[in-house]
This record gives C-alpha cells, structure tokens and sequence, in this order.
C-alpha cells in the first residue's frame, strides 16, 4: 500500500538560515510517526510545512496522491489534516463546546443566512454536528466543562480540549506538536492513553513531537531524529535506541 | 410557595435535549422577561411624547449601526473607522433608488443595505494583509474617498446641497410621523438583534470570533480566514447601509454631514462603551451615547435656569463630560456597559452573602 503522507527533498530557508534541509520522509496510513531532536532541529517546522503555514522554499508534500506543496491551510484541513500546537492555540473567550464546534468547521455546510435564520437545515446541522461533539467530549472524558471558557481552564486540560478540537475535524492526518509538554505524570499517562485510543479507534494517523523520550519509545510505531534542520535516522524505537549517531547527537554520550 | 430571590434563575433548570441547551434563551422566566420588554415598546409611544418617541427612533437606528460595527470591530477583530460612510453609501444608495428614480422604500432599503455591503466588502480587501492600526488607517481611507466621492459627485448625489427623500408608504399609509416610523425601526431593529444573536450561535459567526483570537489556528481548522474578514465587512456594512438608509428617510434629508468621520468615532465609542465583541453591549452602547448628549442638555439647561449666566459654560462644558465619561469607561471597565450589567445580575444571584 502507497503511503498516506510522502515528504520528498522538503526545504525549508529563513533569510540565510536553513530549518529544513532536503527532508525526505514517509508516514504510512494508521500509523503513530514520532519526530524528535533537540530544540533548533526543524521539528515544529516540518509540521508547519505539512499543515500549510509556512511555505517551503524547495520539495514536494504528497497527501493521499495529491501534491499539496502550494495548498493553503484551510485547504489542507478539508482534505482531513488536523493539528495542535506546542502553545496551546485554543480560542480563549470561546467555551469548550464552541471551541469543538470550531473543529467541526469543515464538516458543516450552514452559510450566513441559513445560520442568522437558525432554521431549518441550520439549526438541524447545529444539533447533528453537537451530538457528535459530545461524542469526542465523552471520549476526553471533559463533560463536566463544556460550557466554561476555555482560558479559565487548567493547562492540562487546555491540551486536552485541543486535542479534542483536532478531533472534531475527523482527521485522517493528525499532527501532535508536543501534546505532553509541560505536564506531569497523571496527566502524561492520560494524553498517552487518549493518543493510543485515538489510533486504536478511528484508526488515525499521527506524526507526534515529544521530548519525553520514555512516551516517544512507548506509543510510537517509528521513530524519524531530526538534527540541524537534517534527517538523522528512521527506524523502529528499538532502532533507534541503539542508533550511535542519534546517541551521540541527541540523547548524549554514555 | 416559598418566595424566592427573584434574580436567581438559573437554579434548577434541566434540558433534555440539545435543541433546549442551545436555545438562545434558557429559562421560561427569562422569556417572559424579553415578552415583557418587546411589550413595553409596544405601546412606548402611547406612554411619553412625540419628543421622546424621536429619541427611541434614533436610539434604534444607532442600534442597528451599532450592532454592525460590533460585527466587525468586537466579533471579528478588525478595526473600521469608516463606518460612517458606509452609511452614507446606504443612505445615498437608497435615497437615489426613492428620490431621483421614483422606487418604493420597500426595495431601496434591502437594495441600500446590499450596495453598502458591496462598497464595504471592497474596501475591506486590504484585511488580507493589514492588521490593527495599518488596517485602520486602510478605512480612514474608505471613509475620505466615500465623503469625497458624495461631495464631488452632484449629478448623482446633488453634492454638499444634500437630498430630500420621501416619506415610506405602506397600504396607502405615509410614514411621516415619529410614531408610525417608531414601530417600522422597532421591527427592522428587533430582526438586527436576533439575525446577530443567531449568527453568533452557528457556523459564519463562530469563525469570525475564530478569526478574532487566534487566525492561524483558524486557518488550521479549515476556516479560510480572507473570506470572512471579507464577509464580515460586508454584513457590518450591509447593517450600516440600513442604519443609514432608515435615518436617511427618517430625517428626510441626506447630505455629507450627516455621514462624516465623527460619526464613525461615535459609532465606536458606542461598542467601545457598550461592550466589544456582544450584541448586548451595542444596544447598551447605543442608548448609552445618544442619550447622554440629551441628559447633559437637559443638566446645562436646569443649571442655566438657576445660575443665569452659566449656561453659555455649561454647554461647551457637554463636549468635554463627554469625553471624560469615555475616557473613565476605558480605564475602569473596558469590558463596557454588558459586563458592568452582567457584574450587577451575579451580585443579586448571591445576595445578601458576597460570594
């Protein structure tokens, strides 16, 4: 089976420095892809390219045999690629459950007049698209918050109601920009869990960054090290665990 | 029955379904309230003067402008201060459709709203690029080109002369009077509140405020952000053009004046005041700035009465309370006017204990 998701020779240029040099990678359908490296590697970039902010200055990104290199975002979030970020970029003022109406944005239809009405076909959509929300907040286990303002809420929690929202888009592609980062333990062991769910469930394909090397070696399928903007290595978290180039660039000398 | 606090409502109210929870208002008490307001409006005008109804009728049409703007400038996050002549674009658009080519009010109010949305979905093309102040700047320059092109424009807009427009008829009826116009401003300004409490619930208005807080993230939630900073300005403007064209065949008269940059700072201390981002705090904002004018009239006046020869100080001083009542507004509750009524409804919810 082709895979969903081919990078071929990704490049990426800021003025005079290079984040992205050549990268070079597949992501095969169903499967949890962790990217890691230390800070500077070209991390967060390459899933900035993949979801359309930046545009790359060289390669090509293929989606389900389709070339998306020039789409823009929006684009790109109705061919079903979802995406958190590493700062919580929730809409702050909006409650839980707008926020996760906002996830399912792509998958509504009701324009301005039908929505000012609130008739008909609008307000039928509106609680159609709501009972598939309360699906996902049942599944994140957050009922007993969705009607409070998302920037009132707790840090963990807050990452929880943006995995929720990426949800809500029913991705085919969703793109974790460290969803750990900044918890504790408990907290941890509940995103791992919600991350297995997801994949077990809808059958969604991941491409995670994390640094907590512990959760990478224990949810991933594979593992890809960036360094200096440059692939490192691929491979199998047990590869990549005995790879001298990735201990001796990343995980430091023994 | 045991008596109970009356501003305590929220207590004990179950839905069953989500139709129910996403109702705009959730409890039978609060519907009978809202049946209660639209009633007392009903008959306003058999209550009070011929005076006063006129004061209802230009607090309605700032309503409706004002809710507008607040579309735009709190919902969406992009600043306009050209929102005077996007009325005037209304009201002119209207007034040539009535005046000069003869057509019925009935058509040239929609056809008023429709080419202020066009006119203002235009000149908020630069929104892909300009944000904050640069954006600003962008409809200072709408509003200098829109006064520009009404003053230098006389075969269409009979210049600074201004226009007469007729009086709206209905069935054989002349809206002519404050009252008859009262009830028509009353209907159109009822459609303005709900057509935004609406919007806001749903698909369109969800990704305005998206926009707002956070566009990146909207665009990666598939929201394709230019198009509906676009369609933002034009339903602002669009609730512009009707605003415009309403005051316009209220008045009678149209000319430059009437649509200048004080009008679109006024319109923005409305919303400022009222409150950004919530139909609410427009209506509020809208009360609010017209009739302090009024109120501070009267006052100068009362003084002047006791005090002879105050009442020429008194006067210049209106300007000056008007501003300093801004200013103390921004700094002490820049949430405006709904947040200060939402803080006093929480207050009554736990008296007498403070929390």
């Amino acid at each position: 089976m082709a895979p969903q998701l081919v990078i071929d020779g990704l490049t990426l240029h800021f003025g005079g420095v290079t984040a992205l040099a050549g990268i070079y990678q597949e992501v095969n359908r169903g499967e949890i892809l962790a990217v890691i490296g230390p800070n500077g590697a070209g991390k967060t970039s390459l899933l900035n390219c993949i979801s359309g902010l930046y545009r790359p200055s060289g390669g090509r990104i293929v989606f389900e045999d389709r070339e998306i290199t020039r789409l823009p975002p929006h684009r790109r979030a109705e061919l079903g690629i979802g995406r958190t970020f590493q700062n919580i970029e929730l809409f702050k003022h909006m409650t839980v459950l707008e926020n996760l109406m906002l996830g399912r944005h792509v998958r509504m239809s009701s324009g301005l007049f039908s929505g000012g009405l609130y008739w008909g076909r609008a307000r039928r959509e509106e609680e159609q698209h709501r009972r598939r929300i309360e699906e996902i907040i049942d599944f994140l286990e957050i009922e007993g918050i969705r009607h409070k303002a998302v920037g009132t809420l707790a840090y963990g929690l807050q990452k929880r109601v943006e995995l929720g929202r990426a949800l809500a888009l029913e991705p085919q592609l969703l793109l974790l920009d460290e969803p750990m980062a900044g918890m504790n333990l408990e907290e941890k062991e509940d995103m791992a869990r919600f991350i297995l769910d997801v994949a077990e469930e809808w059958g969604t394909t991941m491409i995670l960054i994390e640094h907590d090397m512990g959760v990478v070696m224990d949810i991933s399928d594979r593992v890809t090290v960036l360094d200096f903007g440059r692939k490192l290595a691929e491979g199998t978290p047990e590869e990549i665990q005995r790879n001298p180039l990735v201990i001796k660039a990343y995980l430091g000398k023994h | 029955m045991r008596p109970r606090n009356p501003f305590v409502m929220d207590c004990g109210v179950f839905t069953t379904n989500y139709r129910e929870d996403m109702a705009i208002i959730h409890h039978p008490g609060a519907k009978l309230k809202v049946l209660a307001v639209i009633a007392f409006f009903l008959v306003f005008p058999f209550m009070v003067g011929p005076y006063y109804v006129s004061v209802a009728n230009l607090i309605g049409i700032a309503i409706i402008g004002a809710i507008g703007l607040n579309i735009l400038v709190g919902f969406t996050g992009q600043i306009s201060i050209g929102h005077g002549a996007f009325m005037g674009v209304g009201a002119y658009a209207a007034g040539i459709l009535t005046a000069t080519l003869g057509l019925s009010f009935w058509i040239a109010l929609p056809v008023g709203g429709l080419v202020a949305a066009l006119i203002g979905g235009l000149f908020g093309v630069p929104s892909l690029r300009l944000k904050g102040l640069y954006l600003a700047i962008a409809t200072l320059a709408a509003q200098v080109i829109i006064e520009f092109v009404i003053v230098h424009w006389p075969a269409l807009t009979r210049g600074p002369a201004g226009m007469v427009l007729p009086a709206p008829t209905i069935g054989g009826i002349t809206l002519d009077d404050d009252t008859s116009f009262y009830y028509l401003i009353l209907i159109i300004t009822l459609a303005a509140i709900v057509f935004a409490l609406n919007l806001f619930r749903t698909r369109t208005g969800r990704a305005f405020m998206a926009v707002r807080d956070r566009d990146l993230a909207a665009a990666v939630m598939g929201i394709n952000i230019f198009k509906y900073k676009v369609t933002a300005f034009a339903v602002s403007s669009f609730y512009a053009g009707v605003a415009g064209a309403l005051w316009g065949h209220y008045l009678g008269v149209i000319s430059p004046e009437h649509f200048t940059i004080h009008v679109s700072i006024l319109y923005l201390a409305m919303i400022i005041v009222g409150g950004l981002g919530s139909v609410m705090g427009a209506i509020y904002g809208a009360c609010f700035m017209t009739l302090l004018p009024i109120v501070l009239r009267e006052l100068a006046d009362a003084f002047g009465r006791s005090f002879g020869g105050l009442t020429h100080v008194m006067l210049s001083m209106q300007e000056a309370v008007f501003g300093l009542l801004i200013i103390l507004f921004l700094i002490f509750e820049p949430d405006g006017l709904a947040k200060m009524w939402r803080n006093v409804k929480n207050y009554f919810k736990l008296w007498p204990f403070s929390y």
